[in-house]
């Protein structure tokens, strides 16, 4: 790598990285600090059809600026749905449609002016089953800098891909394999090297549906270890199956029933004294 | 008896089980003995291929002693070149087998005797030296030259010997000959390089295929060039951005179709529209080309819609999310990802186009042509056109060389269907 060459370890042993200049260094330099306090996303009476058929009913609901929103409910209960109504990925659907409001910083996000595509780059997302792409480690993380054209140089490039794997927690365990496939590693490593990837476009919202489903419980841990770094920088969307989860790594908690929000509220709350019948029952487990 | 009765462990249980037990063994014997029934068939095709083509790819030759006598081809001693071609090399091949046999002098014996060697073959090869180097003649020299078609036919055994004179195509006398010259190692036989470096001829002791293979390389170039651009592009583009309408419905069950229509058909099309209104030239590569090209069509835009289809979408969610257009999400992944299926059926189209004869026969690559094609435009044919008129031919030494160059096509699309396995899993390891 080149950055390697050209980092300075000081006489007092502090690493210091000759920083490459580029709109992403300078960025990182100005970027400001979240507002805690407004609201990142404020949906108003969203619905999403499939068809004929309406998988949300009118969700009104405001997702904050930082931290860590989780959804949950039973399966087919619209959360997956609605997450990907935040990065439009729904319009990939054939026969889906999205009423209602959704602002992204008081800006509607399904606006006619609005470019799905800029717009995805402006809120990441990580799937389910982890997909990175059948590339290399370093190209996979690369990738998306390349198509939105980020770094003016190669050493530019390194440095968002080192400092993404490390903000990722990934960097110590593939720094010597960067050339090797992305497909080789495993499930919990695939997983946090895709949010090394989406978090290289610099978004400002990271969507995560299910993340930890396809992992065994060490690999989940890791996994929201990062989640509970990563809420520091960035607004968090997570659907999940697992109770404890949502309760261990989120701060707000929203609880789906049957394409209906039902209740929403700060996690400790939500889990300790849930205000609906519905919310009760599932987190019991006598219901989901 | 175990302490309680289940329904599973009754008698009729136990029959149910063996009915079952026999229904899915009966099935995997049908299988076996449908792949025992195939292996069989191959196995006898390319043993009687193989058994009657082997020798076509050795020939028999007779060393001659030829005196080019400058009284016969120089009379006027100018050498000239122009003059030497025209000369009377026949005359001069005579001259030397007879005198092999002095003893032979009545004018039908010696017709008999100059019909053990091939009359052009021999006479050509002496004409070419004499043309290329005229300071030969008036000199003796020791020539390899091919028998007869007919006396090759005898030492390979293929006619018999026994049968009434009349019968054969070679007569007592003529079989007394050959065997004599044969026992002085006179006549020998040597690996047929005719075969493989010879064009088309009337003579099946100098035909080859290399004008043929030469004419199918330059049409399925031509194929090539056309046929997977276009089948890749309109199929990414049918599969990924055309808008999903009755038209395109219609447009994609007319590709379907169009892959089962007879090649013939495709001919038929080639000669209305690429000789007829384009006025483009009959029996050339580029038009066979472009016919092999438009049947292949299909089957390149099947098996690429198909690849593109497998490709699994969760990497083209993933590249959607991070904000990848539709346009950059399909040319950055998924037709890399597709590029292996994309390439086999590609090959295994042109592999298809290759063995096609039909086609080719409508728009006059079926010509009788005695040249190495030259250039795309240049009258050529192809190798199973050849096979086709060979096989039609009355003497008995095109049997063998029909099934010999059949064997040389099968080779090639083995080779190409192998180049087809070898490239898709050498590319899919890499991911």
């Amino acid at each position: 790598m080149v950055m390697a060459e050209t980092n300075v370890v000081r006489a007092d042993g502090i690493f210091q990285p000759v920083l490459p200049k580029g709109d992403v260094v300078d960025m990182a330099k100005k970027r400001r600090e979240p507002d805690a306090e407004k609201a990142k996303f404020a949906c108003r009476d969203v619905r999403v059809f499939y068809g004929a058929s309406e998988a949300l009913h009118g969700i009104d609901m405001e997702i904050a600026n930082s931290g860590v929103t989780a959804l949950i409910g039973p399966s087919g209960c619209g959360k997956s749905t609605f997450l990907r109504v935040f990065n439009r990925m729904n319009d990939t659907i054939p026969n889906a449609r999205v009423t209602g409001d959704i602002l992204m910083d008081g800006e509607d996000i399904y606006g006619k002016k609005v470019d799905p595509v800029l717009l995805r780059a402006r809120v990441g997302m990580v799937f389910q089953k982890p997909n990175p792409f059948p590339k290399s480690i370093y190209d996979n993380v690369a990738y998306g800098p390349r198509i939105h054209g980020l770094a003016v140089s190669n050493s530019e490039l390194d440095y968002i891909v080192e400092k993404s794997l490390k903000r990722a927690g990934l960097w110590d365990e593939v720094k010597d394999r960067l050339k090797e496939s992305g497909t080789g590693l495993s499930g919990g490593q695939q997983q946090r090297l895709v949010i090394a990837r989406a978090i290289a476009v610099s978004p400002e919202v990271i969507l995560m549906d299910e993340p930890a489903s396809a992992l065994d419980p060490i690999a989940t841990a890791k996994l929201e270890e990062l989640i509970d770094e990563l809420k520091e920088k960035y607004c968090i969307l997570i659907v999940t199956h697992s109770m404890a989860q949502a309760a261990r790594v989120s701060q707000r908690t929203a609880f789906f029933h049957l394409g209906d929000l039902v209740e929403y509220d700060d996690t400790q709350s939500i889990f300790t004294n849930p205000k609906d019948q519905r919310t009760q029952d599932y987190i019991t487990g006598r219901t989901g | 008896m175990s302490a309680f009765e289940s329904i599973h462990q009754s008698d009729r249980a136990v029959k149910r089980m063996t009915r079952r037990r026999g229904q899915e063994l009966r099935f995997r014997l049908f299988g076996l003995g449908a792949v025992i029934a195939a292996m069989v068939v191959l196995a006898w095709l390319t043993i009687s291929l193989v058994g009657t083509g082997y020798t076509a790819f050795y020939q028999h030759h007779m060393t001659l002693e030829v005196f080019l006598d400058e009284a016969v081809l120089d009379p006027t001693g100018e050498r000239n070149a122009e003059n030497l071609r025209k000369a009377n090399f026949r005359k001069i091949i005579q001259e030397a087998i007879y005198a092999r046999f002095p003893e032979v002098s009545e004018r039908r014996q010696k017709s008999a005797l100059f019909k053990i060697v091939s009359a052009s073959g021999a006479t050509n090869q002496v004409r070419q030296m004499a043309y290329a180097n005229p300071a030969l003649v008036g000199r003796t020299l020791t020539l390899s030259v091919p028998t007869s078609d007919d006396v090759d036919q005898l030492l390979k055994g293929y006619i018999d010997r026994d049968a009434p004179e009349k019968r054969r195509k070679i007569s007592n006398q003529q079989i007394v000959w050959v065997d004599a010259l044969k026992a002085t190692g006179e006549i020998k036989s040597q690996f047929n390089w005719t075969f493989f470096t010879g064009v088309d001829s009337r003579d099946p002791e100098l035909a080859g295929i290399a004008g043929a293979v030469v004419g199918s390389l330059m049409a399925l170039a031509v194929a090539f060039v056309v046929s997977v651009p276009a089948g890749v592009g309109a199929a990414v583009y049918l599969e990924e951005f055309a808008p999903q309408n009755r038209f395109t419905d219609f447009i994609e069950i007319n590709i379907n179709n169009l892959a089962a229509v007879p090649s013939i058909v495709f001919g038929l099309l080639g000669l209305a529209v690429f000789l007829n209104f384009f006025g483009m030239p009959r029996s050339a590569p580029l038009v066979g080309g472009l016919v092999l090209a438009l049947m292949t069509l299909p089957t390149v835009i099947i098996a690429t819609r198909a690849a593109l289809r497998s490709v699994s979408p969760s990497i083209i969610d993933g590249a959607l999310s991070l904000g990848a257009s539709h346009t950059q999400a399909v040319f950055h992944h998924k037709v890399p990802l597709a590029a292996p299926g994309i390439l086999t059926g590609s090959i295994i189209g042109m592999a298809q186009a290759l063995g096609e004869t039909a086609p080719l026969l409508m728009i006059g690559m079926v010509a009788f042509v005695t040249e190495i094609p030259s250039g795309l435009t240049e009258p050529a044919s192809a190798l199973p056109v050849q096979i086709f008129l060979w096989s039609d031919s009355a003497e008995r030494a095109w049997a063998e060389r029909t099934s010999a160059a059949i064997i040389v096509l099968l080779m090639v699309l083995v080779t190409m269907n192998a180049l087809a396995i070898f490239l898709r899993t050498r590319l899919e390891r890499r991911w």
